[in-house]
């Protein structure tokens, strides 16, 4: 029986014990007419060596092909021993330090963690992760909401530039308790928000203003005018933040005169593979002052009753296992191991290797635009400096280059048609670090060939 | 046993280069977008970034390491192969955006994952983006508000909660716009059929139950509550918590639910991970098909895709930014292959097994069980209420002494309405011979309580750390490392 160690002799030792004379007599409490039949949609079982190998074909089946779509979720260089430790058993198969004693490994990377994240945002307290960067901003539209007591309105200013699905799921989360999301209108030269075109909310209650920078479509924010502004109005502002970005960009803590009072954002880019999508992590930090109103698990250093250092949760009188109906979130776990895998990651890479990683993205996506851009009927689309991103405009339809491209192995960028139509046919594209001249070339010739052969036709 | 904290190996100028990339190009940035000061990130060499997290790692008790009878989270064991097959680089390497056409042995998993969990639920419909079990809660309760607004219903905003729930559920009510109504349950664990056919009206939108309850036993009147439920106007959601307890052996679908999330980090063997990622796909009956969150994945012919926005327009949305924890849902998927159809129940019957099996020598031994005529499911309590009226030790002096046994301590002190309370889920996984151990444990430490009590009070003693000061915690906030002023 897979996984299951009982031998016929335990189970009827086990029955006897009881005073049962089958397994199914455990099951007398159920009424009979609701016990389910065969369960005839479950394939039968595949022993190990039969699963690899299902699995291997199907892994291969989604080929590898060369990447340049970021939109959200990076590829970036993933050093060896943050899997290899994050897989150790001791992390991977542990819950929740509810007993601190018994998972001092776990709290204290979370307190490295939050040590971290804190540092590389600029401000005071880190929780110990939320589940991914969208999820992360709807939380801090709710936090900011208890936090922001000058505004009754519950009034959340999100700006066109921060990512379309991030202000979906903020919606979706956040909407059922009355928030109200208004889009902000972006600079069609530059593809970022102007702070003069925010005039018209001033006087008026607003609870908070989200700053994404690098914004959504990778061009950079002028986040100290537009953090002053919002100031200004009694908002609070709301920082989504690339990690990576920060080995070389100004923390939030620092933008403007007070620097933001919430930041968050996707983790996936430190040390945490692609995979489809999740498991990611989100982080959120913010100034002490709020740290009561933040959602999620926060890890604490104290002694023990020699006086030895230890760590534990705390401030859980925040959370749903005590306050039920009254607490910040409904929010259980966090990201336990990508959080982990976040913080191996930031401790072997360092703060120069960081800053490394950062400046190689803004060079190799500068050289991949150059590079596309001297292919006829490509043009950049925003003339702003940019970090890892840039939106190019096509004179053909996204949607057929990109299976072009596709049927070539190459994934050409995220097509922004559906959220972006007034842009035309336009292709968000992203290099990393990962990527080589010689990606690039191919990725330019591919481009060159599907352009060409989309005008012959 | 400790270990220094990773800032503390710090020497300025070290690193792990190999791990840097080779860039010589300067950015060109504008200086007013840049940062001035450096971030404390440790400076370490590759080798002592791997001693300190190993060192660390070796401060934790897990299920690779020790039984963890941890009620209400079913930490059985998990597959190896579960991680080393979903971390293939076809799977890890995928692009969230990626073309459909670089993605069809992902989906075509994806997609068999959401058929086999709609046959062991009986459900007709399952999304797989919730990210946790709590995300699973929120989006079904969020379903059930767009069901009674998508008919005008829009007095229906009340949940009713029994009083042992999980505190997510209260909590979910609240993130969902709704209000909590709580009923008590019987002596006997059941819900009070008085009290919820007093609570249910034309502002019920729901009742949110878990079945076995939080208290270890079957809700006998399942048929019943459901129709008191429904006959009133409300929908039926199924806290999955427990499923490990019934797979295979009785269906929600089949018991009146219309919707329910599962916890696939405990039911189908995700890692717990420290706390996370867990994993909480949904499953609805007919009426609730079309407010599913998306994504899905659908086939057409032999090829599969991404249902979206397009196609259910009436859905509550997305969850997260691409599909939820989907290198999770891999290892689940696998997991349910290498049980395959026979599998399913087995989990069940073992794990109830393995739990009436301690329940019963336990009681053997002296000890009081929280609901003596019932028939323990996955997991049962005990109420350690006369010992600490007798002894003055307690259900937490108890846990802290386990885990010198090397046993992790069950839950204590949930569900609240029980005292003194242990909950206790071996789960299936677990060799007879462990189960006896743990016996041979609480009978060696009730002896102590009687005997030596002050050993219980100041219990762990073989621990890295002794019982830690959380008053002192909570009060003098220390939550990030600050380096010494030189």
């Amino acid at each position: 029986m897979p996984f299951i160690p009982h031998t016929a002799a335990d189970t009827r030792a086990l029955l006897d014990a009881i005073g049962a004379r089958r397994l199914d007599d455990l099951f007398e409490e159920i009424p009979a007419e609701l016990r389910a039949k065969a369960l005839t949609g479950i394939p039968d079982a595949l022993n190990e060596m039969e699963i690899g190998r299902l699995m291997a074909e199907r892994a291969a089946q989604d080929g590898r092909a060369l990447s340049f779509i970021g939109a959200g979720a990076y590829e970036h260089h993933i050093p060896s021993a943050v899997w290899a430790i994050v897989t150790r058993g001791e992390f991977y198969s542990a819950y929740t330090p509810y007993q601190a004693e018994a998972s001092q490994g776990t709290l204290q990377m979370i307190y490295e963690y939050q040590t971290m994240i804190a540092s590389l945002t600029g401000l005071e307290v880190s929780n110990a992760s939320l589940y991914d960067g969208a999820s992360a901003l709807a939380e801090a539209a709710l936090m900011a909401v208890r936090a922001n007591r000058k505004s009754k309105s519950a009034r959340i200013l999100v700006p066109c530039t921060v990512n379309p699905t991030y202000s979906r799921v903020a919606r979706a989360i956040a909407g059922n308790q009355k928030l109200v999301f208004e889009q902000l209108p972006y600079c069609t030269a530059g593809g970022h928000t102007i702070v003069e075109s925010l005039k018209r909310y001033e006087g008026q209650d607003i609870t908070a203003l989200v700053i994404q920078q690098p914004n959504f479509f990778g061009t950079l924010e002028d986040v100290d005018e537009l953090t002053d502004w919002a100031h200004r109005q009694n908002a609070l502002v709301i920082a989504v933040v690339n990690p990576t970005s920060l080995g070389i960009l100004k923390a939030p803590g620092k933008w403007g005169g007070l620097g933001v009072d919430i930041a968050c954002g996707e983790g996936q880019p430190l040390g945490v593979p692609l995979s489809s999508g999740g498991p990611y992590f989100g982080f959120m930090t913010t100034r002490m002052e709020h740290v009561r109103q933040m959602p999620g698990r926060i890890v604490g250093r104290t002694v023990d009753r020699d006086g030895k250092p230890g760590f534990t949760l705390t401030l859980q009188a925040r959370e749903q296992h005590i306050r039920r109906g009254k607490a910040t979130s409904n929010i259980c776990t966090n990201q336990g191991l990508l959080m982990m895998a976040g913080t191996i990651y930031l401790a072997l890479i360092g703060p120069a290797g960081l800053a490394q990683v950062a400046s190689a993205s803004v060079t190799r996506t500068h050289a991949l635009v150059d590079a596309l851009v001297s292919i006829k009927g490509v043009r950049t689309a925003f003339n702003r400096p940019r970090f890892h991103e840039a939106v190019l405009q096509l004179d053909r339809p996204a949607a057929t280059v990109l299976s072009e491209l596709a049927a070539r192995d190459i994934l050409g960028g995220y097509d922004l048609s559906e959220h972006f139509p007034e842009l035309g046919s336009a292709l968000l594209v992203c290099a990393t670090e990962t990527k080589t001249q010689s990606d690039i070339d191919a990725y330019a010739r591919a481009l060159g060939e599907v352009m060409k052969s989309a005008r012959a036709a | 046993m400790t270990e220094k904290l990773i800032f503390e190996y710090s020497h300025p100028g070290r690193g792990a280069t190999a791990q840097h990339p080779n860039t010589a190009d300067a950015h060109g940035l504008p200086a007013k977008f840049l940062r001035t000061a450096a971030p404390l990130l440790p400076e370490v060499s590759e080798l002592q970034a791997v001693r300190h997290f190993t060192r660390l790692s070796q401060l934790n008790f897990s299920i690779d390491t020790h039984f963890y009878p941890l009620g209400s989270c079913t930490m059985k064991y998990n597959p190896k192969a579960c991680n080393q097959y979903a971390l293939l680089p076809g799977f890890v390497n995928r692009h969230p955006l990626g073309a459909e056409s670089h993605g069809q042995g992902f989906l075509a998993c994806m997609f068999e994952l959401q058929e086999m969990l709609k046959e062991v639920t009986g459900m007709q419909g399952v999304s797989l983006t919730p990210m946790a079990g709590a995300q699973g809660e929120f989006a079904g309760v969020a379903m059930i508000r767009a069901y009674h607004r998508a008919r005008g219903d829009h007095e229906r905003t009340e949940i009713i909660v029994p009083d042992a729930a999980h505190g997510t559920n209260p909590a979910t009510a609240t993130m969902c716009g709704c209000t909590v109504r709580e009923i008590p349950s019987t002596p006997e664990g059941d819900v009070d059929i008085d009290a919820l056919t007093a609570a249910v009206g034309p502002r019920t939108a729901g009742i949110m139950l878990t079945n076995p309850s939080t208290l270890g036993v079957f809700e006998r009147r399942i048929g019943q509550v459901a129709r008191i439920v429904h006959d009133a106007g409300g929908l039926l959601y199924y806290d999955g918590a427990n499923l490990n307890a019934i797979l295979g052996k009785v269906r929600p679908g089949d018991m009146g639910f219309d919707v329910i999330h599962m916890n696939l980090h405990k039911t189908f063997s995700t890692p717990h991970g420290g706390g996370g990622p867990g994993s909480g796909a949904v499953g609805v009956s007919a009426r609730l098909l079309p407010f599913m969150p998306i994504p899905l994945v659908g086939r057409d012919g032999e090829r599969y895709r991404w249902l979206t926005e397009k196609d259910l327009p009436q859905s509550i949305g997305r969850l997260s930014a691409f599909m939820g924890n989907a290198g999770v849902l891999l290892r689940a998927y696998i997991y349910m292959r290498m049980l395959g159809r026979e599998g399913m129940p087995r989990v069940a019957e073992y794990a109830t097994l393995n739990a009436n099996y301690l329940l019963k020598r336990l009681v053997a031994a002296g000890f009081d069980a929280a609901y003596p005529n019932r028939r323990a499911s996955h997991e049962f309590i005990l109420t350690l209420k006369r010992q600490a009226r007798t002894l003055n030790v307690t259900a937490m002096d108890f846990a802290k002494r386990l885990l010198d046994h090397g046993a992790h301590a069950p839950t204590t002190y949930f569900p609240l309405l029980v005292p003194e309370c242990l909950l206790i889920e071996p789960t299936e996984t677990e060799a007879k011979e462990d189960l006896d151990a743990f016996i041979e444990a609480m009978i060696a430490i009730q002896r102590e309580a009687e005997t030596a009590p002050d050993t219980l009070k100041n219990a762990p003693h073989t621990l890295p750390v002794r019982r830690l000061d959380d008053l002192r915690a909570n009060k003098q906030l220390d939550l990030t490392w600050k380096p010494q002023a030189a």
